[in-house]
């Protein structure tokens, strides 16, 4: 039987727990998958310290610091590629130092299930110089985040935490512990020798931050995130890192091969541990997920030894490992002949299912009317969002990173390109980096048009709350920011709202922006579907009249999901379209049909 | 034998999350340690969705190839795209009722004939239970229940009493929607063990 303080939690989940019982005073975040959940579960269990969303990963990261040197706990959570945006402070944080203990959470994505890249956060770490803990289960994150707050306290160093997609999104039974209550002494005090980076001091306390190193990876070498099992005669030693270690067990217990294993989930790499297991094997297979970070460093170390090598030469750099790309390599390199369950896929031909827009949703009425008024030829560079699938609608030819979308379209005009060129980027991401872009493109002159995309959330990541919706993470109201009054202070003359559900309306509203010689603004504002649907919006559906429907496509060419084709059932007849039950009332595609053939059905 | 890899796949909004999290559930509160993986961010907007979960197990939450001991397909296309996953003694319980990939529905591809489907997932494994998953949840009361249908029709393989799962899905579900989701629970148990 269970005992009660079990529980069947998500990875996230049970991160924010550990976090809330931690006595957290700041925790601030960007969404971004696989972290977003994090702050969203905070936020749910009303911690006595403060919750936000920031406007990006640079401003969470700055505010968690600000709340570290008063003394708090603090934690800044964000996805892998969002600590690019975050690295101007983290770098510099590194020589600062911190005084409540504070957590940079960077959430990795190997294999990209929903990033522009699979950039591995532990070398940022090292980059930094900063322990960086990599968890391989749910359990042993939720373990980690008390450990990483006193390791921080104990060195004056931010740590990174830095679970992957498979810890944030996986599930498991988690045991939780009793919370210890903390007390942090919150007061600024002023220590510019720490606080203020000026090259004089930037220079000391460079040497601070190099001589706590030793000391530092001696503490991190014997915490039991580290473990090496020497088993009596083995010849192959296999050091695995963080989620990967899991992999390298099961593979070592189906196969039945007798090792010496060392599991790494703290870094810096334990050199001791590493000297060690290489004093008593022959072979070495590390394995661990997208970068040869530990490898490089074993490397090093056996560098004149008597210890043969393996890590990428049998495991991929690239992508999600998994049983089917470590088990193979551990039978190589174990010298055993496998031939593994040769796994079928289907005889028959399948079709792709990509994610697509909803039913519904406003993105797609916009780029419709966008490809309308600017021609299918011109120049779509895009951002970071749900509206990133309009790639197949042909209006998205360029996507990043968060903001590039203006730059980059502001860059295409400068080096003399003709076509026009109209850009497309959410309301969130404008606030989080577009700003600057549109200032910028103002300030230099770029003829451009700039579409905000404004459904009124953060959809793609879970619909969190942004500053243009007036709510804060806790759901309390706020400043509502207003984007037309952003891009006016940029400087932009042309600014006009629109309601991407009013083709025509938009379509008028694009070729005007076209027309404008200059930066110009279309925001295209229409809530998310989704979150309409949440508030009890509902629209009565539509249909297709099938006396009138000439079976032309036009309507099934604009894509959306609930509208089907009837093929021909006879010689001589075209076909008919259908809408079904997925429709939820937007009436774009009425005003699409040439023939008025599609409209409200009474229910 | 309380060891059991299980693949739930469908489209993103049919539910699978709350189909693998009672499964997960009811393996904790029986004491079994858990392990699953769930699909989130950009592939939930209609996209094909992947769940694993292990049962009894001790690693990662990702099952190897060839080695589940059952795929539930809440969409037959999405069983057959994950069929790599099932084990030689594997079986299949899948939904009957297909959903349009935009591909489809653009005329880019073609969906395969439900019985070639079926009969394809039947030459995979040693037993196939096909429930009309659509029409027993709008006989529970819901449509939006054909989930919960499926996991009743999966339910007799796994290693669980009834009562485990239906304590889970009273413990997940909306209050509210607790009768129609037992129904739906029941229903789909019952259709699988009529399949025979």
């Amino acid at each position: 039987m269970s005992e009660n303080n079990v529980r069947y939690l998500l990875g996230n989940n049970a991160i924010a727990m550990a976090i809330h019982e931690c006595n957290t005073d700041v925790i601030a975040g960007y969404p971004g998958t696989p972290s977003s959940e994090i702050i969203e579960y905070l936020a749910r269990m009303k911690p006595r310290g403060h919750v936000e969303w920031s406007v990006n990963e640079k401003v969470a990261m700055e505010v968690a610091i600000g709340a570290s040197w008063t003394g708090g706990r603090s934690v800044a959570t964000m996805k892998h590629v969002g600590l690019n945006v975050a690295s101007d402070p983290f770098m510099t944080l590194a020589y600062t130092g911190v005084k409540g203990g504070m957590l940079v959470i960077s959430a990795d994505d190997p294999g990209c299930h929903s990033s522009q890249n699979e950039q591995d956060s532990r070398r940022y770490a090292a980059f930094a110089q900063v322990p960086c803990l990599d968890p391989a289960t749910p359990q042993e994150a939720y373990d980690m985040v008390s450990f990483a707050f006193e390791i921080s306290e104990m060195f004056e160093t931010p740590v990174m935490f830095r679970p992957t997609t498979r810890i944030c999104h996986g599930k498991s039974d988690i045991r939780l512990q009793t919370a210890q209550p903390t007390e942090h002494e919150i007061g600024f005090e002023k220590t510019p020798q720490r606080w203020v980076m000026l090259p004089a001091h930037a220079r000391a306390r460079h040497r601070v931050l190099i001589d706590k190193q030793e000391e530092m990876t001696t503490a991190l070498e014997t915490s039991k995130w580290n473990s090496l099992e020497i088993m009596e005669n083995a010849r192959l030693g296999i050091i695995a890192s963080g989620v990967s270690s899991v992999y390298a067990k099961e593979a070592i217990e189906k196969l039945g091969v007798k090792v010496s294993f060392l599991k790494i989930s703290a870094y810096p790499a334990p050199t001791g541990l590493i000297r060690e297991m290489a004093g008593s094997v022959e072979k070495i297979l590390i394995i661990e997920e997208l970068e040869p970070v530990v490898e490089e460093i074993v490397r090093t170390i056996t560098a004149g030894m008597d210890v043969e090598i393996h890590g990428k030469d049998v495991i991929p750099r690239y992508g999600e490992l998994n049983m089917g790309t470590v088990e193979p390599a551990v039978a190589e390199v174990a010298g055993i002949d496998y031939s593994g369950f040769q796994a079928r896929r289907s005889e028959i031909e399948l079709p792709n299912r990509p994610p697509v827009m909803c039913p519904g949703c406003p993105h797609r009425a916009s780029y419709y009317a966008m490809k309308k008024a600017f021609g299918k030829n011109a120049i779509f560079p895009g951002d970071i969002g749900c509206y990133t699938l309009g790639v197949q609608m042909g209006t998205m030819d360029t996507c990043l990173c968060m903001g590039a979308s203006i730059t980059t379209s502001a860059g295409i005009y400068h080096a003399g390109e003709k076509t026009p060129i109209c850009c497309s980027i959410g309301d969130s991401t404008f606030l989080h980096t577009g700003i600057p872009g549109l200032l910028n493109a103002v300030y230099n002159g770029a003829d451009i048009t700039v579409t905000i995309l404004d459904n009124r959330t953060t959809a793609m990541t879970g619909h969190q709350p942004n500053p243009g919706t007036g709510l804060t993470v806790l759901g309390d109201a706020t400043y509502m920011a207003s984007l037309e009054d952003i891009a006016r202070a940029c400087g932009v003359e042309f600014v006009m709202i629109t309601d991407p559900f009013d083709i025509e309306g938009t379509i008028d509203t694009f070729k005007q922006a076209k027309e404008h010689k200059g930066t110009s603004v279309v925001i295209s504002k229409q809530e998310c579907i989704i979150t309409a649907r949440r508030r009890g919006i509902r629209q009565k559906p539509f249909g297709v009249d099938r006396d009138e429907c000439r079976g032309c496509k036009g309507c099934i060419k604009f894509g959306c999901p609930a509208i089907e084709f009837d093929p021909p059932q006879a010689e001589g007849e075209k076909g008919h379209a259908r809408i079904g039950s997925l429709c939820v009332g937007c009436g774009v595609c009425a005003q699409v049909c040439p023939f008025n053939a599609i409209s409200e059905v009474e229910t | 034998m309380t060891e059991f890899d299980l693949v739930i796949v469908g489209v993103g909004g049919q539910g699978a999350i709350l189909a693998s999290d009672i499964v997960g559930k009811t393996a904790v509160n029986a004491g079994l340690p858990v392990m699953a993986s769930e699909t989130h961010g950009m592939a939930q907007r209609g996209g094909s969705v992947e769940n694993h979960v292990r049962l009894d197990c001790r690693y990662g939450s990702l099952i190897p190839q060839g080695r589940a001991d059952a795929v539930l397909g809440l969409e037959p296309v999405e069983a057959l795209r994950a069929i790599h996953y099932l084990s030689p003694d594997g079986v299949v319980v899948v939904n009957t009722n297909p959903i349009l990939p935009i591909t489809v529905l653009s005329g880019n591809a073609q969906y395969p004939g439900i019985d070639d489907i079926l009969t394809q997932l039947e030459g995979r494994c040693t037993q196939l239970v096909a429930v009309d998953a659509d029409s027993l949840a709008i006989k529970a009361g819901h449509p939006l229940t054909a989930n919960v249908v499926m996991i009743g029709a999966l339910s007799r393989f796994l290693p669980f009493d009834r009562e485990y799962l239906e304590d889970s899905i009273r413990s997940l579900v909306p209050p509210k929607t607790v009768d129609v989701n037992i129904t739906a629970f029941r229903l789909g148990r019952e259709a699988a063990s009529t399949t025979d």
